[in-house]
């Protein structure tokens, strides 16, 4: 690689994602993190706004965290396209310089975070879960020169068999996409303000402009199981679609959600949206039921981070027991209903 | 036509993962198979294909022993196979890898590129978007599905919430989900032939516009600090319980830790 001026990179700038001039909830749980990285390190958050008409959003990111606030205003990055996209982004990049970038692992930043990457010219690791300021080599090596302050970023592979700490010792930025639901947003400041700077590297459509014939919403009125503060999710030994009602009971009385795992919808029991998991989403409730889930690998990934997980499965040897702080080997057909009659009169009585 | 479809052998990381005793992954134990998301993709350059009228020609990058999954692309019905591999390419990331794809598309003619979202090995998603960077073409990733319209392309993009209508202008790179189709058997046919073409090997010296310092290793711009087995929160207490007693447990569970 040919060598970049390492010491002129400085800061650490969040990809501010907005979709339809709302800002999403993954830029809110960047900005908690590099809020803490730039503590570290002694620098600024930069957030870096793009979009058309989006001005207004700046004070929301300084209330999270944001130092300043880099705005790329033009009616070309109205939807999200990655060539505009990427240009303003790269841009941003090259005239200001972050010394690490991070961008959501969303289906925006998946696609524009690689775009960007070759773009600059450097390296990206995706989906992380876990970044760090630290030393790389990790262990000094005699001979070879240890760097300090270097991002290191932590991320599964092999299907959540294997986790690897990724570092980009010699380009800058050093960059990484995030998964949703992993970092912790910060307590908003009321009344935050950022410096706001505009910028506009200007937009000349090109044959790497796509065109967009239509836009399609997927209306749904089911709550984000990201969100949720309990999840009461159910797994295969559920049985069916209708007996999921034992577990919508509960989740009404405890005022939780339910999700599932990927057998569930793979029976059409429920959708997609609910799905827990290496495919579905990473939530980390503070607590989560785990009811007739066997708990493989790819289940556990997504959930394992929750505050507290109580299981529940008739099979003692299910793996899930492996990661349950409270395991309950029994027949959920019994134990929920009267589990979901205690709660609630429990609260009643209150 | 011409349709270039990039594909990646993997192990198996769905048939159970084998470990040495170490811990470390036994690569040598696991099935290799066409990585799903490249095998929809293949599937839908043979669609368009059997509609329009095509040549399709799979691209891999990796050992000497890739060869298998092109050939089972070709009995699929690719018409040609493209093997990338060379000492001095190993041990790239994904900047390097796209890299080198990238310099090896350049000696070929395309109208369409399609690559599978994301590898089970790796699950990135980069190489594709970082290939059409370096070719300085049009990408549409996360396809759901695929349409050809003169010299353009209308595809299903799909977000969390909504999915475009895009068009691109050919010559374009498509990123094709697992759930675009069902991908084709081999035919016993296609088996014979596939195995009768020859396939195209290509090493360092056939890439073109690439720099040495950008390749493999050595011009992987990401390092790996630290590689290990995943360690898992420890298991709690685990308790065989009739309903009533389960109930009162639970219930003990939750109101010492303020849930209710």
């Amino acid at each position: 690689m040919t060598e970049m001026n390492l010491e002129e990179y400085k800061g650490v700038f969040v990809f501010a994602q907005q979709v339809d001039n709302e800002i999403s909830s993954i830029a809110f749980e960047l900005l908690g993190k590099a809020t803490e990285l730039a503590g570290k390190l002694n620098e600024k958050v930069t957030a870096v706004l793009i979009g058309s008409d989006v001005k207004g959003l700046c004070d929301q990111l300084a209330e999270y965290g944001a130092d300043r606030v880099i705005v790329v205003d033009d009616p070309e990055l109205k939807e999200y396209r990655t060539e505009p996209y990427a240009h303003a982004l790269s841009s941003v990049i090259n005239e200001y310089k972050p010394e690490i970038m991070l961008v959501g692992a969303t289906a925006i930043g998946r696609d524009l975070g690689p775009r960007v990457s070759a773009r600059v010219k450097t390296g990206l690791t995706a989906d992380c879960t876990v970044l760090e300021i630290g030393d790389f080599p990790i262990n000094a090596i005699p001979g070879k020169e240890q760097k300090h302050n270097q991002l290191l970023m932590t991320r599964p592979a092999f299907g959540g068999n294997t986790i690897a700490t990724i570092a980009c010792p010699d380009n800058r930025p050093q960059m990484a996409t995030v998964r949703a639901g992993v970092m912790q947003k910060i307590e908003p400041k009321k009344g935050a303000k950022a410096e706001v700077v505009e910028y506009n590297p200007g937009f000349t459509p090109d044959n790497k402009y796509v065109e967009i014939l239509d836009i399609v919403k997927e209306v749904t009125d089911v709550v984000d199981i990201m969100d949720a503060k309990i999840l009461v999710s159910g797994g295969r030994g559920v049985g069916s679609a209708e007996n999921f009602k034992l577990l919508e009971d509960l989740a009404d009385a405890l005022g939780g959600t339910v999700s599932c795992s990927r057998a569930v919808v793979d029976n059409g029991w429920k959708p997609k949206e609910l799905q827990v998991g290496q495919t579905g989403k990473t939530v980390r409730p503070n607590v989560y039921f785990a009811i007739g889930i066997s708990g493989a690998i790819q289940h556990t990934a997504g959930m394992e981070e929750s505050d507290i997980i109580i299981a529940i499965n008739k099979d003692e040897t299910a793996p899930i027991f492996d990661v349950a702080d409270y395991g309950i080997v029994g027949d959920l057909n019994k134990i929920v209903p009267k589990l979901t009659e205690q709660i609630k009169a429990q609260t009643k009585a209150k | 036509m011409k349709i270039v479809v990039c594909i990646k052998q993997v192990p198996d990381t769905k048939g159970g993962v084998k470990f040495n005793p170490d811990g470390t992954l036994d690569r040598g134990a696991m099935l290799t198979i066409m990585n799903p998301d490249d095998k929809a993709g293949l599937e839908a350059a043979l669609r368009i294909k059997d509609e329009y009228g095509a040549e399709v020609t799979v691209l891999t990058m990796g050992l000497p022993k890739a060869e298998d999954v092109l050939r089972e692309a070709m009995a699929m019905g690719a018409d040609n196979g493209i093997l990338v591999t060379d000492r001095v390419l190993g041990g790239a990331d994904t900047w390097a890898t796209s890299t080198t794809i990238a310099g090896a598309l350049r000696n070929i003619d395309y109208d369409l590129i399609i690559t599978g979202r994301q590898a089970i090995d790796g699950d990135t998603a980069q190489v594709g978007p970082q290939i059409s960077e370096h070719l300085g073409i049009p990408v549409i990733s996360y396809a759901q599905d695929i349409k050809i319209e003169g010299d353009s392309v209308i595809v299903n993009r799909q977000f969390e919430d909504r999915h475009h209508v895009l068009k691109a202008k050919m010559p374009c790179l498509v990123t094709a989900l697992s759930e675009l189709n069902v991908p084709r058997y081999m035919t016993p046919g296609g088996i014979f032939d596939a195995f009768d073409k020859d396939i195209t090997v290509w090493g360092r010296k056939d890439l073109k516009d690439v720099d040495d310092s950008d390749l493999g290793l050595a011009g992987s711009p990401t390092k790996i600090a630290k590689a290990s087995d995943k360690v898992r929160k420890g298991a709690g207490e685990k308790v065989t319980l009739d309903a009533d007693e389960a109930v009162s447990y639970i219930m003990d569970k939750l109101v010492e830790k303020h849930v209710i």
